[in-house]
Formats: structure tokens, sequence, C-alpha cells
């Protein structure tokens, strides 16, 4: 029986759904419509009386006092056309789930629950309906809809599965190379020639013939074998581009070099070497080797970090992926060591701009529909799981059409020890139980490690989309970390990419083998084969290992927690990854072969340094020129989001993303109290400036790091006691016929980690974890757009006591104006050239033993309390910096810019031009002499003082810039006030 | 005497730990416990003095914010939760916990007749969730919470906090000194967007029941537990925190029970 529910609000109430929807019907499809209204619609399968069916309504689905409801029966509202959006059957439906735990709390009985949304849109033809159901209301890869002029379509989104799961075999040994390119190609499996090879020789080996006949498998690999090598070969998994043996060479200089991994040549070296010379004052705990790096945050506490990207997901639906993405690398968090608690998220994207208006590739989404779906996803991810959203940023690029970045991280603290024992410390044992906890598998998201390895192309499948649910992985979390302070866990990770098969397969590496039992594993629907089951990437699932003595007090507490956990196989010393069916072996692959087995990638990079037009052009006033610049995407205020999401839960904010005395500046890091009976804070930054990477990806990596460490210790963080995370996003380096620039990419790529090398060394900053993604291309037919290769440092510190903390606004009239360190012409890459049309050539430099030594500095100052405010030069450089530091204080400046160290330089270069490591920083005059005592050894000068309501600034008696601080801070708002 | 604080936890409510610091700080015992625990009597609402329903996404804020873990407490926890009240223990629900309490009609619940919804709390105007601090004038009411509280500047996080009733139930609620706490403007006058954050019916973010002792609202005060979070410290000296709220909880206790 079906009964369909309508609730919508009453007449004279405020619809603020259906307002906000019109708003944007409005301004970003540029369609006018009279009015929009909204109703909830539930669709319940099931026995019901007529009483019950009632009662479900008046005491749950509808709010008398606004709402009314409907059964059987359609709403009636004002309309011309009529937009149902639901879900495609198997698409995760949150509410609905809710909706039979509330009737069952009800009236006691089980039924299912559809649930969908009507719009009633008055004023537009039926074109119009079509478009703003495909273009905002709905995904299509997730939705259905349906448009009407009156009345409704009764139907249940049920997934009617009549498929008989099946394994099929793969006779490889019969097949000519091109016909394995075609089996990869078919099977999203993304394997090369040579590792096709490198599997088909494995499998008709004696040795491995004979074993897998003993267990009643034929000699040709099974679908499952072939998928779980893929999904663990996968560059998602493996970083084969990374751990690659490349050929360099610089076409310039003649120079060659031969690099055996650019991972453990540059990346991991360099922390290697940086925890040596730093002995025992060495703070990083766990690096590279979990699915977080761990560093110490006091004698009992350490703190877990990671970063993660989910681009080809949020390209596809942004918001089930962004909100994937940030739920994933929760878990990454919590499946650090023994588990984590997350603590705060960092997130940032990279997209075209929401103004937009050129022609649209194929299967692309406009900018602007990107950028408020992930937001959205982020909003739901971050604040319905309890986590502050604290710091991040958003970049703005055309070249991001083809594929937005989005960058989700967390950190999470954890207990250094548990019951005795390290709590970063995991390990499976044989005999040990493998226990999936958490969601349902079911077909969403298969393929999608394999599938993020890939170009987006048209036909993508959208069974790589996962939409998350925030409320049961918040469950889930809750209850691991009482399991974990139980001392119940001994190994925990996550199920994201690869699913099972890469959760089970990783862990089994510390017992040496597995078995997997993958009809014990729980479904949301049947008729998954069982390759689906192994390698599904449905979200909200965890795989820990449990010893046989402490199972039973953990399925104890999960089934009190009201959590699903389910033993699905065990951990062995056998050596074999082995995965049966219905007790058939469908899977028996050797542990070596399918973790170390991966043939490594031999790739060619080739360096020739760009030239880019010089730029010649006058500004006629600066007034103008800085306006402007405020106003520009990468400069502008992003309250609009940093509102939308809860950066104070947990309660223990310090410095906040929004800063001063109308609580608008833009902070240049946040802090909190993770532990709130002390006063011991964490410090959180990031740096990303993917425009010097047009230059040199050397300096755009240098930059980049410098930023970060930058913004932190602006607001009071230590670079003693500081890791960075690595966040590589690249468009793919390898050549190709339809790629002919891959090795131009690649050395790029090189570049970025060479600069990672010496940067992270000088700054004695060590990296702890990283990620990469390298397939950042869009192609159609002769159609490729490519992301600009984009790094992202995100930087975490300790602050000892968040009392000494500092924020960017100017504090009173009076205080004194500084400028720390010397200004280059170096605007190469900068905004002012880019809102000239202009790349340029010279890109801003670190020099990273003068910036160390002005960090330190600048930091004993602001412990000391002789600082009172201090902000970051950036984007935009000095006159920018002075205009975000006056108005978020409402003070006005006066500076004298023939006092500001610098080169010789055309005037409007002095004021934007980007070179790095550079600080404004006001002080009281009575601390003037002692920070300048602080900080003498540095280059530095007195340029000025708060004064007054505009920003005056001056060259030798010249009036360059007299703005009123009101007239800058509208142009930095403007651009974003949606 | 020991205060018992119970800080309701599980299903997506995610403010517990802040909210039990809170109490603790303020001279309670506060035990988290998870919802599950409750509803299979291994704890007993009636062991405590005090009971949190901390912020958070019960149940996600799916259908309605509030609503699920409302009728979860209805069904099978209401009769105890009243005889908490009635027998002088004191309840507050925080933001999330609010709209609980609404849902469930615990608040207003007008003559001792708690169990019937008369006010509600739905989407903000502006449509959007939004974190920002709010200037709140503490009404003279029967609060027990706020006692010689006159203004508080605390944040507001939600997308669903706009107070709505008839104007029958918002007449009565004014008379009888329910109104515990409005929004205002940061001269004190007249509150409009931003100030008044959700477009709540006579900028009301925060009301209690006829004894004072149930106590429901909007903004967090457990998030301004330590000067450091207002957002301007590093340029003003902050006197008052959202800690009062507790303090006068436990201080209630003390001396009533």
């Amino acid at each position: 029986m079906l009964t369909r529910i309508e609730v919508g609000f009453k007449e004279r109430i405020i619809d603020a759904r259906g307002e906000k929807t019109k708003r944007r019907i409005i301004e970003d499809l540029g369609i006018r419509i009279e009015k929009v209204k909204t109703a909830d619609v539930y669709t319940i399968l099931g026995e019901l009386e007529e009483e019950e069916i009632r009662k479900i309504c008046e005491e749950l689905f509808c709010d008398p006092l606004i709402q009314e409801y409907s059964i059987n029966e359609p709403l009636n509202r004002e309309h011309d056309w009529i937009v149902e959006i639901g879900f495609k059957p198997g698409v995760t439906d949150n509410v609905g789930k809710t909706s039979e735990e509330g009737i069952k709390d009800l009236i006691g009985k089980s039924v299912r629950v559809f649930t969908s949304t009507l719009y009633f849109l008055k004023g537009v033809s039926r074109d119009e309906a079509e478009r703003i159901a495909k273009e905002l209301l709905a995904n299509e890869l997730i939705n259905r809809i349906h448009i009407m002029r009156d009345g409704r379509v009764l139907e249940t989104p049920l997934v009617k599965e009549e498929h008989k799961p099946r394994v099929q075999t793969f006779k490889l040994k019969e097949m000519s190379d091109e016909e394995l390119m075609k089996l990869s190609g078919e099977r999203t499996l993304a394997l090369s020639l040579e590792e096709l090879h490198a599997i088909r020789d494995y499998f008709y080996s004696e040795r491995v013939r004979r074993e897998r006949m003993e267990r009643g498998l034929p000699e040709d690999p099974t679908d499952v074998e072939l998928e779980a090598l893929a999904q663990t070969w996968s560059e998602h998994c493996k970083h084969k581009i990374f751990n690659a043996l490349i050929e360099y060479e610089d076409e310039d200089t003649g120079e060659k070099l031969v690099i055996d991994s650019l991972f453990k040549t540059f990346i991991k070296r360099s922390t290697e070497e940086i925890r040596e010379e730093m002995g025992e004052r060495d703070f990083c705990v766990s690096v590279f080797s979990d699915n977080a790096g761990i560093m110490k945050f006091n004698d009992e506490y350490n703190i877990a970090l990671k970063v993660e990207t989910h681009n080809t997901p949020s390209a596809l639906d942004p918001y089930g992926g962004a909100l994937t993405g940030i739920l994933g690398v929760n878990r990454d968090v919590l499946g650090a060591g023994k588990g984590a608690k997350p603590i705060f998220n960092t997130d940032v994207f990279c997209f075209a701009s929401p103004f937009y208006s050129g022609e649209l590739p194929p299967r692309i989404l406009h900018p602007k529909r990107i950028f408020e779906g992930v937001r959205l996803g982020v909003e739901h991810g971050g604040n319905k799981s309890g986590i502050p959203t604290i710091n991040g940023c958003i970049v703005f690029d055309d070249r991001y059409l083809g594929k937005p970045l989005v960058y989700c991280g967390t950190g999470g603290i954890m207990p250094s020890e548990i019951n005795g024992e390290f709590s970063h410390e995991k390990k499976t044992e044989d005999g040990d139980l493998a226990v999936m906890v958490g969601g349902r598998v079911g077909k969403d998201g298969i393929h999608g490690a394999t599938f993020s390895s890939e170009e987006l192309h048209i036909a993508s499948p959208t069974s790589a989309v996962q939409i998350g649910d925030p409320i049961t992985q918040k469950k889930m979390m809750d209850f691991l970390l009482e399991a974990r302070d139980r001392g119940l866990i001994k190994c925990i990770t996550d199920n994201g990419a690869g699913g099972l098969s890469s959760s089970i397969g990783e862990t089994a590496q510390f017992s040496n083998g597995c078995e997997i039992y993958l009809e014990r594993v729980p479904l949301k629907y049947h008729g998954l084969d069982p390759w689906e089951i192994l390698l599904s990437e449905s979200q909200e699932r965890m795989t820990v290992a449990v010893s046989p003595s402490k199972i039973d007090e953990f399925l104890e507490l999960a089934k009190k927690r009201d959590v699903e956990a389910t033993i699905v196989g065990k951990y062995t010393s056998t050596g074999k990854f082995h995965v049966l069916y219905e007790g058939r072996t469908v899977a028996y692959i050797d542990m070596e072969f399918l973790h170390h087995g991966v043939p490594q990638m031999k790739l060619k990079a080739r360096w020739r340094r760009r030239r880019h037009e010089e730029p010649e052009f006058e500004p006629d006033d600066l007034n103008e020129e800085l306006l402007k610049l405020l106003s520009r995407l990468n400069i502008c205020s992003k309250e609009y989001v940093i509102r939308q999401y809860d950066h104070e839960v947990q309660g223990g904010s310090v410095v906040k993303p929004l800063v001063g005395v109308m609580n608008d500046g833009p902070s240049d890091a946040s802090i909190i109290r993770p532990i709130l009976e002390s006063f011991e804070g964490l410090v959180v930054s990031n740096g990303i400036i993917p425009r010097y990477g047009d230059i040199d990806t050397y300096h755009m990596v240098a930059c980049s790091l410098d930023e970060a460490i930058r913004n932190n210790v602006a607001v009071g963080g230590n670079i003693d006691h500081m890791a960075a995370l690595d966040n590589f996003c690249w468009c793919d380096p390898i050549k190709s016929e339809n790629n002919p620039d891959g090795d131009f990419k690649l050395a790029q790529l090189v570049r970025a980690n060479m600069a990672l090398y010496d940067y992270t060394k000088a700054f004695r900053v060590p990296c702890i974890s990283g990620k990469d993604s390298m397939k950042n291309d869009y192609v159609y037919e002769n159609i490729r757009i490519s992301i600009p290769p984009t790094v992202l440092f995100t930087v975490v510190s300790k602050i000892e006591d968040v009392r000494k903390a500092v924020t960017m606004d100017v504090k009173r009239e009076g205080d004194l104006v500084y400028i720390l360190g010397f200004t280059r012409d170096e605007l190469g890459g900068s905004e002012y050239y880019a809102m000239h049309g202009y790349i340029g050539n010279n890109v801003p430099k670190v020099n990273a033993k003068e910036a160390r030594e002005r960090y330190l500095k600048l930091r004993n100052a602001i412990y000391e309390g002789v600082v009172a405010s201090c902000h970051d030069c950036s984007d935009g450089g000095l006159a920018v910096a002075l205009a975000e530091s006056a108005f978020s204080g409402r003070m006005g400046m006066e500076i004298r810019a023939e006092r500001i160290p610098s080169e010789k330089m055309p005037v409007d270069h002095l004021l934007f031009s980007e070179t790095q490591s550079r600080f404004i920083v006001t002080v009281h005059p009575e601390h003037q002499e002692r920070f300048e005592e602080i900080m003498s050894g540095t280059c530095f000068a007195e340029i000025g003082v708060v004064k007054g309501d505009s920003l005056i600034v001056k060259h030798e008696g010249r009036v360059l810039i007299n703005t009123p601080i009101e007239a800058l801070e509208e142009a930095w708002k403007r651009t974003l006030r949606w | 005497m020991e205060v018992k604080a119970l800080i309701l936890a599980g299903y997506g409510i995610n403010c517990e730990n802040e909210t039990a610091y809170c109490f603790r700080k303020a001279g309670a015992q506060a035990e988290i416990v998870h919802l599950r625990d409750l509803l299979s009597m291994e704890r007993g609402l009636l062991d405590y003095h005090i009971l949190a329903f901390p912020g958070g996404f019960s149940f996600g804020d799916d259908i309605a914010s509030g609503k699920v873990l409302a009728n979860k407490f209805k069904v099978s926890l209401f009769d105890d939760l009243v005889e908490l009240v009635r027998s002088g223990g004191l309840v507050i629900g925080i933001c999330n916990g609010f709209q609980v309490l609404v849902k469930m009609g615990l608040l207003p619940g007008f003559h001792g007749d708690y169990g019937a919804q008369k006010v509600t709390l739905t989407f903000n105007d502006s449509g959007k969730f939004e974190d920002r601090w709010v200037h709140l004038r503490v009404e003279n009411s029967k609060c027990i919470f706020t006692k010689g509280i006159k203004r508080m500047y605390l944040p507001v996080r939600h997308a669903e906090g706009k107070f709505f009733t008839s104007q029958n139930v918002l007449e009565k609620l004014n008379k009888n000194h329910q109104v515990v706490m409005r929004y205002i403007s940061p001269e004190g006058g007249k509150a409009i967007y931003p100030w008044n954050p959700n477009g709540s019916l006579e900028d009301i973010a925060g009301i209690c029941d006829e004894t004072g002792r149930v106590f429901g609202l909007m903004p967090h005060p457990e998030a301004f537990n330590h000067y450091t979070n207002h957002p301007r410290w590093r340029r003003e000296k902050i006197r008052e925190s959202g800690m009062k709220i507790f303090e006068n909880a436990v201080k209630y206790i003390k001396e009533n029970f």
C-alpha cells in the first residue's frame, strides 16, 4: 500500500525555501518568475490504518502552527507548473530513513518512506520550468524529475534488482594488447598495458595456478581479483606518478636528473631530515604511514591531521561530492592510530568565476552551481557533524571550469595513550576479527578510486556519486570513540576509496593476510555481485580489527548505541588476500603481489621556462586600482560562505575566521582551544597561489608554503611547533597523443617537489601528511580543459597560551604602523597584473632564512604582548593588506610610502607587489621601543600611523591613495554579497 | 550538596561536551548520557537535578528540527520529564534543544499543561544557516537561569530559529512573563536583520515555562565559556560571559533542593 503525504506552509507563513529558490531562479538563471512555493512529500510503502496515517501527519510530518498537509490528494498552491524532485533508486534518502524511525516510534510499525520535494512555479513556461528543474533544483545523476501541469505521479524509487550475483572470469592469456586495454577501459579499471601484463604474468605462473586450483579457482583471474588489483593499484591509492622513475631535463640549462620517486626523494626525505635535526624537540608522532599524520600537542594529547580532495565527485554532483569529501576526511582522522576525535575542519575550494558567462561544454555544470552545491555540502557535512569549520579559502580561475578542486581537511585529537598503549600505534594479528561498522553497502561509489584516476569524460559512471549522511556517521563516530576508550579497538581504518578491499586489504599487511566473507556484508538491497560488495564505496563505514576476546563487548556496545557492526572477515598470517562468497573462494591473491606487484612507472619530464609578455600600462588613479583589486574574486570578502559554516561548535573558538569591530575582517588564521580546561591552542592556516605556477611551479610552492606559515605566525602560531600538509592537484602529467605537453606538466611537478624539499627544510616545518590528485582535466572530443597545477599547504601549529593571540584589525587611533620585510618588484603572477590582463615574469621568490628569522622574532614580540595587530601581505600586496587592517578596525591610516624598505620601482608596483614574508603590524606607541628592540636585526620600518577614517598613502608628499575606509570596505564586500 | 546535571547526547546532538564543561565549571557534577541509556532505563532522569538538551542536529534536523527527538521523549520518557520539573528540577534546551522542548510541548507549558505544542521554531527568513553573535535583552521573567542578567552577547548558529506562534499564545507569553530574552540592536533598540538573525516574532530568542524552571533559547551560552570566545576579546575588556546561566542553575538547585 502506498500513501502519499504532502506538507506545505500555510497561506500567510513565509516559505523561506520557496523565497530562496525564487531569488536563485531570477539571479542565477535569469528567468523572471512571479512566485515559488514548496512542499515536502513523503511516500509511505506499508500497511497503515487511516487513523495511523493521520497521527503520522499530525505528530510527525506537519508542524500544526505553520504547516498543513494532504493525504493522497494534491496540496493546492498557485502555479503554472509543478516540479517534483525525488531520488533515483538506490540513492541515499536521509530524510526517508529518519521518517521510518519516526513512524516506528510513533505507531510501532516498520514501513519504507521515500521523500521528494514539490516546487509550485508561477509565471513560467514549461520550458522554463524544465530549465529550473535541471539547472537549479535537481541533478539528473541522482534525482528523478517530474514536471506536471496538475495532478501527481505516484511511484517509489525502489531498487528493482533481479540480477543474480555471479562471478566472471577473464581469459587474459588469450587477449591481445588491444583487447587488454579495451577490457581496462570498459570496466573502468584504469590499468596500463604494463600493469595488465604484470597481472597476466602473475596469474598464469606455475605456482599461482597451482595454488588457485587447490582453492577451486580457474586459472583465469576472476572479476573480484581483477577489480581488487585495479583498485589497489590505482593512482588514487598507490600514487604511481609520485613513485615513478622520472628522467628530468631542464632544457634551459641542459641539466639532467633521474629521480626515483618524487615522494621519497623530496617529501619524505625532507621530513626525515628535519626530524633528525630537531632531535628531542621532534613533535612528529606518525608521518605518512597512517590515514592521517599525527603530531604531538602536549604530554597527554596528540593531534591527527589530514587533508583530502574530492574533485571528480564534486564536478558531477557538487553537493554530494563535497559532503562525502568532508565526511570522508573526518573518517580518515577517526581512523588514524586507534582513532582520533575530529575537532576542526578546513576547506579550500578552487572554482571558475561564478559570473562565468561563456559556453559550457557537455556535462559541465555552471561554476555558480558548483560553488553553491559544494558550499552546501560542506555546510551540512561540517555543521551536522558538530565539527567547526575554522579555516579555508576560495581561489578563482576559469581553468577550474573543467574540474573544481575541493580540498577537505580535518584535525582530530587523541589521548597519546589509551589503556597503557600508544594510541597512534595500530596492528592486526592472526585471528583478529575484521568488523565493518556503520552504514550498509550498495552500488554507490563503485569505481571511485579508479575513476578519480581518470579524466572526466562524457561517459563517466554515475555510480561514482555517493551521498553521505552526517548523522549516521556521527552516531558511528560517537560509538567508536567510546569503544576506543574502553580499549576494544586494535586497529581502525576507514572505508573510503576501494571499500572493504582497500580497508581490510591494507590493514591485513600487519598480520600478513586476511579472509573476507562477502555474504556476511549487510547490503542496502540485493543483486550486488561479489566484486561490487568488495569494492563499493558506500559511505559512513569503518573497518575495525577486534581481538576475539573483546568481540562480544564490542558488538554489545554497538548494539546499545544503535550502530550496525558485523564481522565480515578475519586477519590471518597466510600471506594471502583471500575472499569468499557463500563458502566459495572468489579471490586468492598473494599479499605481496597485491601491495607491491605494481610495476614502477617510467616517465620523462622536460622543463623550459615560458616567457610571458611584460606588462606595459600606466594606472590612472591608484584609488580606483585599489578599489577594483578589493572587489576581485580572489581578494573580496567570503563572509557569505563563512557565516554559513559553524565555526564555534565544541566551544573552544579563540580567533575566528572573521574578526574586527564588526566581526567582518578577514582573519589570517584561526585558533581553537581543543581542551577547554587549558589555554593551549591550535593555530590553523593555509597557503595556495596557483597563479604563480604559470611562471614557475618551483616558486609557486615556495610562496604557497610561505603564505601558509606566514598566516599562521600572524595570529601567534609558533614556527618551532608547526607541521604542514601538502596537497597536490595536477593536470595529467603523462605525455600521450591527446596530451602532448604531459612531459612539461610533469616537469612542473618535479619543480614543485624540489621547492617543497628546499623550503620545508629551510623553514624547518615538516610535512606530516599529504595527498595528490593527478588527473584534473576535462576532455570531450577536441576540448581539453586542464586545471592550473595547484598545491595547497595546510599548516597547523601550537600556541602555548591563546591569551597571547593577535588579530589583523587595527586597534587604536595613534598606533604606529610597521611593515616587516623588504619589498621587491615582484608582480609576476600577481592579482594586479591579472587585473590588467598580464602574467608577467617576476614571480615572488622566498628567502626562507630571512623569513624564518622574522617569524621567530615576530612570535616573540606577539608573546610579549607588544603587537596590537598583525596582518600578512598576500594577494594584492601591501595596499590591500593596509586597507583590510584599517576597515576591519574601522579606523583610517596615514602611510608614508617612501619609508617602505624596497627596491626602486614605480609606486603602483610598490603598493601592489606580492613579495612574500611581509606583514603589516600596528603597535601601541608605549610598546614602540620594545617592539623595535625585539625585531632588530630584521628588515622592518615604521611607515605611518592609525588615524582618521580614510586610508591615505603618500609618497614623498604626493598623495597616492586617499579613500574613506567605508568605500574600501564596500568595494571588498559587494562582489559576493549574496 | 552535589548538584547533578544530565547532559543528553547521541543521534546527532553535538554540543554535549562544552555544555557539560560549563555545568562543571559552574560547580555541578555533569554527566553526559546517551539517549539510548535513558530509553533502556540504564539511567533514570529522576536521579538528576538538571537536564540539558544541548545543541546539535538531532536526527539530522530531518522532517523538522527537534521533531524526531521530541517524539522519542514523548513516547517513552515524558512522565519522568514532567516529574523532574514538578519536583523542582531544571531543564534547559539550547538551540536544537530548544527546538526539542518546544516541539514536545514542554515549553511554554501554560498552566502546567506540558505536552501540547503551542509555539514553533522554523526556517530563518534568510533561508540560510548562519553563525553570528547577537545582542540580547534579558526580560524581567520568571526564568531561574537568567536571574540578575540584563544583557547578553552570544552566538547563534542555526537554520531553523524563527520563533513563531499565534497572537493569542504570544499575548499569554508576554502577560505571564515567559519571554526570557529578545534580540536587540547593538544600541539596545529594536532588532532588524541581522540583529534579529532569523525573523523571530517580537524578536523572541528564548522563553520559559510558568515555573521558570524550564528554559529554552536559540543562542549558545556554552559557546561563550571563556572571555577568549568573544569575537572582540582582543579589542575590548570582556567582563560577562555565558557562564552566568549555568551558575544560576547550580545556585538555584543548591538553595532550593
